[in-house]
């Protein structure tokens, strides 16, 4: 106890005058443990530990009647991926076009928002957030209304001759949008659009417009003070809400099971099913250690490319 | 055209805005539907039948009344815990900081089917019977990282020397938190408490896996996908929505009339 206290004591400090400070100091010390303690510790036992549950029960091996037990069977990844990799694949590709879609379609909300809204931000902004607040999965269930086959968006689609191009693109089929590869990524970029333009919004508002104003005095156009100054500011942002869209994108499995068919399935439908409907638990915690694996490799290499370390 | 190429990003962002409200609007539409068989995806004629009776449905306000008592709890434990880990962050120098930091990231840099199923994994190897509890925990461990981050921006741009001269005017340690660093850090803990409420209420992966026979609203939705919806959850919607505007409106009003009212 009076070891360490004397140690952190000044060495050349008269004990008459500071007598109180080395005991207040320590246990000044102390308090960012206390602080932490309890969230870190239910971090600790529900997010960390559960992880170690999940590599465990990964390298089981048995059945649901007679009980799993650890037996170090690493083949179950090597299986589960080859079994499932097409669906790993859709899952990259579904959940990369919709951040693809996000980042184009919100960036010029976000920019209309944080310089061009003027008295009408507020309302925008509310606009942006209030999805949160309302039901996802009652909105996700409209867009069957919306894309039903033979209502009015379908028709329009297939005069103006977009659903030419998208069948093309082996999306859709026919004069059908619901039940194609098209509906998830509709639904995927639909649900995660708040998710990019919060951070765009938030990197754009603190962006000095006299920069703006100081580009145009240089004889800049317009599309030259976007390229060379406005985006590039905006890069924390881009960064960030692209992963925030990317991340949960890749392992949603509500869009494909609502708006989807069989040929639509992502692999969080997959592990999904193995875990509560076929109680496979073994393959299922294999894949989801496969596509944790697969997302964390990917958001660090874009991190180190995008070079942006503030993220939070 | 020119005056379309001037105004090219007013009209793509109110276009994104469209897309983004469009569903909202079919949601509030089909509420007045009174729809032939099990399923409210197409328009057949006018009715004020399920706003008249919004509960009518069985089991459907039950779960709505469970997901806002799981939303409540979760929020006021994922706030008090998240608060505590953002002063301990922000204000302090300390050991492993840096572990820290990271272990509050990882549960936003991650699948949400990830944790779900870790989860799941935890409460079958300890034979944990599902349900309520198990969905609280999940709640205020997947709220917590948010509450932290909305709460660790808000004091990061607080001045320290606010706190340093409540000190000089001999204001106790406890007597300065209450009375200064509290009332800034207000904002920050608000928002990360209404984040935290709209993504408890709204969580659907999560609570998939870990809620056993519990229904929570999102759970009833996901039902009645494959057994038939009925039109009260178009009403449901509708109400959320509403109420969602007004409560962040009124919110950003107050925000605003603080921002005024403060001196320059």
């Amino acid at each position: 106890m009076t070891g360490p206290a004397v140690e952190t004591a000044p060495p050349q400090a008269p004990a008459s005058t500071e007598p109180p400070v080395h005991k207040a100091s320590r246990r000044k010390r102390l308090i960012p443990y206390w602080l932490l303690l309890p969230g870190i510790l239910w971090l600790l036992v529900f997010f960390v530990l559960p992880m170690v549950y999940q590599a465990s029960t990964s390298v089981q091996t048995g059945s649901l009647e007679e009980g799993f037990q650890v037996t170090w069977h690493f083949q179950t990844y090597w299986d589960a991926f080859t079994e499932y990799y097409p669906q790993f694949l859709r899952s990259l590709l579904y959940a990369g076009t919709a951040t693809v879609l996000c980042l184009l379609l919100g960036y010029p909300l976000a920019y209309l928002i944080a310089f061009k809204a003027g008295r009408w931000r507020n309302l925008l902004l509310v606009l942006v957030i209030a999805p949160f607040f309302t039901s996802f999965l009652i909105r996700t269930l409209a867009w069957k209304t919306i894309l039903a086959d033979g209502g009015p968006v379908v028709a329009v689609l297939n005069d103006i001759g977009f659903l030419d191009v998208t069948s093309w693109l082996g999306m859709t089929e026919g004069d059908r949008v619901l039940a194609t590869p098209l509906a998830v990524v509709c639904g995927l970029t639909y649900n995660f659009l708040p998710f990019m333009i919060l951070p765009l919004y938030s990197s754009l508002e603190r962006i000095d417009t006299r920069l703006h104003e100081a580009a145009g005095d240089l004889y800049a156009r317009p599309s030259t003070v976007f390229r060379k100054v406005t985006f590039p500011l905006s890069m924390p942002g881009v960064v960030s809400g692209t992963l925030l869209t990317f991340i949960p994108a890749s392992g949603d499995y509500v869009n494909a099971e609502l708006l989807g068919s069989t040929d639509t399935r992502m692999i969080g439908n997959v592990i999904q099913s193995q875990y509560l409907r076929i109680l496979d638990y073994p393959t299922a915690a294999a894949l989801s250690f496969i596509l944790m694996a697969i997302v964390l490799i990917m958001v660090t290499i874009y991190i180190r490319r995008a070079g942006t370390e503030d993220l939070v | 055209m020119r005056w379309l190429r001037r105004n090219l990003v007013v009209i793509a962002g109110l276009g994104t805005l469209a897309y983004m409200i469009l569903p909202n609007v079919v949601v509030t539409v089909f509420s007045f539907n009174n729809p032939t068989g099990r399923f409210n995806y197409a328009w057949q004629e006018f009715s004020l039948d399920a706003w008249k009776d919004p509960c009518g449905v069985a089991d459907m306000c039950g779960s709505l009344s469970l997901s806002l008592q799981i939303a409540l709890w979760a929020t006021i434990g994922a706030t008090a815990l998240g608060t505590a880990i953002a002063f301990a962050l922000v204000r302090y120098r300390f050991r492993a900081r840096g572990a820290v930091n990271s272990l509050i990231f990882l549960p936003m840099a991650m699948p949400e089917i990830v944790m779900a199923a870790s989860l799941l994994a935890l409460f079958l190897n300890m034979g944990i019977q599902l349900g309520f509890w198990t969905i609280l925990i999940a709640h205020v461990m997947f709220c917590l990282s948010f509450v932290v981050a909305a709460v660790k921006a808000r004091v990061l741009s607080m001045d320290p020397r606010l706190e340093e001269a409540a000190r000089d005017l001999y204001a106790g340690p406890v007597q300065t938190f209450v009375r200064v660093t509290l009332p800034i850090a207000a904002p920050g803990i608000a928002a990360g408490a209404l984040l935290s409420f709209a993504l408890s209420f709204d969580d659907f992966i999560i609570t998939n896996f870990n809620s056993g026979n519990t229904v929570t609203f999102p759970m009833f939705v996901w039902g009645s996908a494959q057994r038939g919806t009925p039109v009260q959850i178009n009403v449901i919607g509708t109400a959320m929505f509403v109420i969602a505007v007004l409560v962040v409106l009124a919110g950003q009003m107050v925000g605003n009339r603080r921002k005024k009212a403060q001196p320059k």
